[in-house]
């Protein structure tokens, strides 16, 4: 037990680097699936993975996770090396998936704290099995057939023996690892590792790696100091070096027996000796080809993840910052003093906070990209366990939206999507013969609208039959006589009900009954709303309309008696100061305003909530039309106070828990040091109903 | 070991966290005193602007903020059911956390930090556990005095608006 917790960081770096890893290669075969074959550079890109993933788990003695990998590699290597023909590119996609999803499933135990125990030995026959038919196929089941025994000298030896160098040469190698890859020592480790599959006569400077603890700043500072004896050529090496994880920069030069000597002899090498950026021997210039793998590498390692809750508590921070700047640039103590040199430092102050809370909220904001690509897999297996055709369009990943919101909507998002190719498209038949093209699309697309993003999810599918929903409504008796008067819209919107499931047959996709129900739960829950619109035979959109964050609003600040309350400025149409001639009230005594030829109704802010102070007057006040889902109303309040971004809140826990409040979304710190109320439009005008 | 920690203790300034065990925050109400279990206290502050929200109980002041933190501010005066009592610059406002829930208990002012060992706290005379309007654990002797030692938990709990019956 102790020993876990002591591997705990290098663990977390670990389920990190593997789990992104899986997903670049989820990705890629995804990809490369739609083209129909496996372009070279994902072949590589997969043998790179499985290679490091191999060796990573081995060294974390995740046995079952290294053997997938190994075997997977071993596919791969093959594949690369031999350039088989003939590829059955949908089998081998299924195992790699088969391999990953393996993986993954091993990564989340680990994660929960579990064993690594899963078996792999099926997957591994199966892979194996493959490989076989492969080289059959492929008419190459000669030297090759004994590249089952794991761990031999096979990488590297290319097919084209001719390239193959016999002597022996003495190689040096300066491996710089990337910068704040961290456990340099670790990655060290993994090389040296690595490394005796190819040759066992080596020498390394720092000497010891795991036990000197001094050895992290030797190889961040002066990199890692190889000497290889082996009669692998130089190319050859390099390739090897540039299969190992965080390498930033490779420089291997040949050196003679008597240069080894000196240098063997001198183990603390000089540091010019090291420091020297270029290689000496034009001949042994890099391989001029850039190789993108390693590009890709370094892109994901700029992005380091950062724990929400961190990011929660710096804007917290940065919010009070705001507010305290207010606090002293406008302290009543300054007053009617002339501070030139203040303000001016005031002023920028202010410039600079403004910016800082910009950027916070920025860092909270991230592209809605890989929670679409999610989408990819499940669309292919559905199709490929359904026999259905079908392709998944996505557009506009590049919308970002705040990552507690992202969380969020992940699962209603694959519900939905999930819903659309299970029962939304058709069998390619069906298809054709309603003249529709063989292959089912569904779109995934994301658009801003100003303060809220739109994800929009379309099929061409057969979409929603009004009386297979009515029907259905009725039986479960969520509608009563009233259904035939009901719109389309309303029809569809009964789906989203608890316990509507249009489906039949439960599939091990999705109709087990607790369905849209819960999608329109987690949507509403982050603020945003659904909706549907379909047309028989041609097929369903769903869009959802969610907040682009959460956590700020572009708010109207306004004033009842002493109190502040803050309303979404996207719901306010317009404000205006009335005249009493122009209110009027009904037989119930409720206030109604006549505005150009539309009645609205009038709802007292100081009477709904019983403000003690504030105006009576309705020519003392204002109007603020609000414009609620469904309808609108005529908010009375003193004045408008002015308009401001705001943080949102919410009310403590102890309020929450005693009860709802409905109409109040939430609270806020105003530059005074104020709090307000926010305003939740839609729970106000409800309520209002209600009421009377 | 325990004894010699205790004798240290009365040596010791207050503030060792080992001392928390056994002491109370003293407040006055009307003319009694009232004990809080001092673990539960996370500061005093002075009274504050607080922002009304409604369709709350009244002894729920509304909410104010404690360095950008929102807070709940209860009056202690209104939820023991005495007559509420203007502000001024002795009233206080205890902030208390509990199991995440952290609320400001407004009162008349504070009084001391006395230790009160469990031995010389009575209980309740009619206790009854499950009444949940009834907020005094026990009574503590300091001396000749007596002090209402307060159930912190019960304080903030709100089962008059879970049981509407109560409420009527």
């Amino acid at each position: 037990m102790a020993e876990q917790y002591m591997n705990d960081p290098m663990q977390e770096v670990f389920i990190f680097e593997t789990s992104q890893q899986l997903e670049q290669m989820e990705q890629s075969v995804i990809k490369t699936e739609a083209l129909g074959s496996y372009p070279s550079e994902t072949i590589n890109e997969i043998f790179r993975i499985m290679h490091t993933i191999k060796s990573s788990a081995a060294m974390m003695l995740i046995n079952n996770m290294s053997v997938v990998a190994h075997t997977t590699e071993d596919m791969f290597y093959f594949i690369r090396e031999e350039k088989p023909q003939f590829i059955d590119v949908s089998t081998l996609s299924d195992l790699v998936f088969e391999g990953i999803d393996f993986m993954k499933s091993e990564l989340d135990k680990i994660k929960n704290g579990a064993e690594a125990d899963g078996n792999p030995e099926t997957l591994i026959d199966k892979i194996k099995a493959h490989l076989k038919i492969l080289k059959e196929n492929n008419n190459l089941t000669d030297s090759q057939a004994v590249n089952n025994e794991p761990v031999t000298e096979k990488y590297y030896i290319s097919s084209n023996k001719a390239a193959k160098i016999s002597e022996v040469k003495t190689y040096q190698a300066l491996l710089q690892f990337e910068e704040d890859c961290g456990m340099e020592n670790i990655r060290a480790f993994t090389v040296v590792h690595n490394l005796k599959e190819i040759t066992d006569s080596f020498k390394c400077t720092p000497e010891d790696v795991i036990n000197d603890p001094d050895c992290v700043e030797i190889i961040k500072r002066d990199g890692f100091m190889l000497q290889i004896k082996t009669a692998e050529s130089q190319e050859k090496l390099e390739a090897f070096f540039r299969t190992m994880a965080f390498i930033d920069q490779i420089e291997l030069t040949e050196i003679n027996e008597l240069q080894e000597i000196r240098e063997g002899l001198n183990i603390v090498i000089s540091d010019e000796a090291i420091m020297v950026p270029q290689l000496k021997n034009p001949a042994c210039e890099m391989s001029p080809v850039k190789e993108s793998p390693v590009a890709n590498g370094n892109h994901s390692q700029s992005m380091i993840s950062v724990s929400v809750e961190k990011l929660d508590k710096l804007m917290n921070l940065v919010g009070e910052m705001v507010i305290s700047e207010a606090m002293v640039t406008q302290n009543p103590d300054l007053k009617g003093l002339v501070l030139e040199n203040f303000s001016k430092s005031a002023r920028q102050l202010k410039k600079i906070t403004n910016e800082l809370q910009d950027m916070v909220m920025s860092i909270r904001m991230v592209p809605l990209g890989p929670t679409f690509f999610k989408m990819n897999r499940i669309v292919r297996d559905i199709s490929k366990k359904l026999g259905k055709e079908m392709n998944l369009k996505i557009l506009g990943e590049e919308t970002e939206v705040d990552k507690n919101i992202i969380e969020q909507i992940g699962d209603p998002l694959m519900h939905i999507v999930r819903n659309s190719a299970d029962h939304g498209i058709e069998m390619a038949d069906t298809r054709i013969r309603q003249g529709k093209p063989q292959t089912g699309t569904i779109t995934l697309e994301a658009k801003n609208a100003g303060g809220e993003v739109l994800i929009i999810i379309r099929d061409d599918g057969k979409g929603l039959s009004r009386d297979g929903i009515l029907k259905k409504a009725l039986e479960n008796g969520l509608v009563g006589d009233e259904a035939t008067h009901m719109t389309d819209t309303e029809v569809f919107n009964l789906i989203f009900l608890p316990g509507f499931s249009t489906k039949e047959a439960v599939t091990e996709f999705s109709g087990r009954g607790v369905g849209m129900d819960v999608v329109a739960k987690n949507i509403e829950a982050v603020g945003g709303n659904i909706l549907v619109e379909s047309v028989e035979g041609q097929g369903t959109t769903i869009t959802l309309k969610i907040p682009l964050t959460l956590a700020i609003i572009e708010g109207m600040n306004i004033r009842v008696g002493e109190s502040c309350y803050t309303l979404p400025i996207m719901s306010i149409k317009e404000s205006f100061i009335p005249k009493a001639q122009e209110v009027f009230r009904d037989t119930d005594e409720n206030e109604m305003i006549m505005i150009r030829g539309q009645c609205y109704p009038i709802m007292r802010l100081k009477e709904h909530y019983q403000v003690k102070t504030g105006a009576t007057q309705i020519e003392d006040g204002i109007l603020i039309m609000l414009e609620g889902e469904t309808k609108s109303t005529c908010l009375f309040a003193d004045e408008l106070l002015g308009e401001q971004q705001v943080v949102v809140k919410t009310l403590p826990k102890y309020i929450r828990r005693m009860k709802k409040i409905e109409g109040l979304a939430g609270c806020t710190l105003l530059g005074d040091g104020n709090i307000s109320l926010i305003l939740d439009v839609n729970g106000l005008i409800t309520q209002k109903r209600f009421k009377n | 070991m325990a004894e010699e920690f205790d004798e240290f203790d009365e040596l010791e300034l207050e503030e060792d966290d080992e001392t928390e065990e056994g002491k109370y925050l003293t407040f006055n109400l009307d003319n009694e005193a009232y004990g809080l279990e001092i673990i539960y206290v996370t500061e005093i502050i002075g009274i504050q602007k607080i922002t009304e929200v409604p369709e709350l109980p009244e002894y729920v002041k509304g909410i104010m903020s404690l360095r950008g933190q929102i807070i709940p501010v209860v009056d202690v005066r209104l939820r023991f059911g005495k007559p509420s009592r203007d502000y001024d610059e002795r009233t206080c406002v205890i902030v208390v956390e509990i199991a995440d829930i952290t609320v400001g208990l407004i009162v008349d002012g504070v009084a001391e930090v006395v230790a009160i060992p469990e031995e010389e706290i009575v209980p309740h005379p009619d206790l009854d556990e499950t009444d949940s309007q009834q907020f005094v654990r026990g009574i503590g002797k300091v001396g000749t005095a007596v002090k209402l030692i307060l159930d912190c938990q019960k304080l903030l709990e709100d089962d008059e608006m879970e049981n509407p019956s109560q409420e009527a």
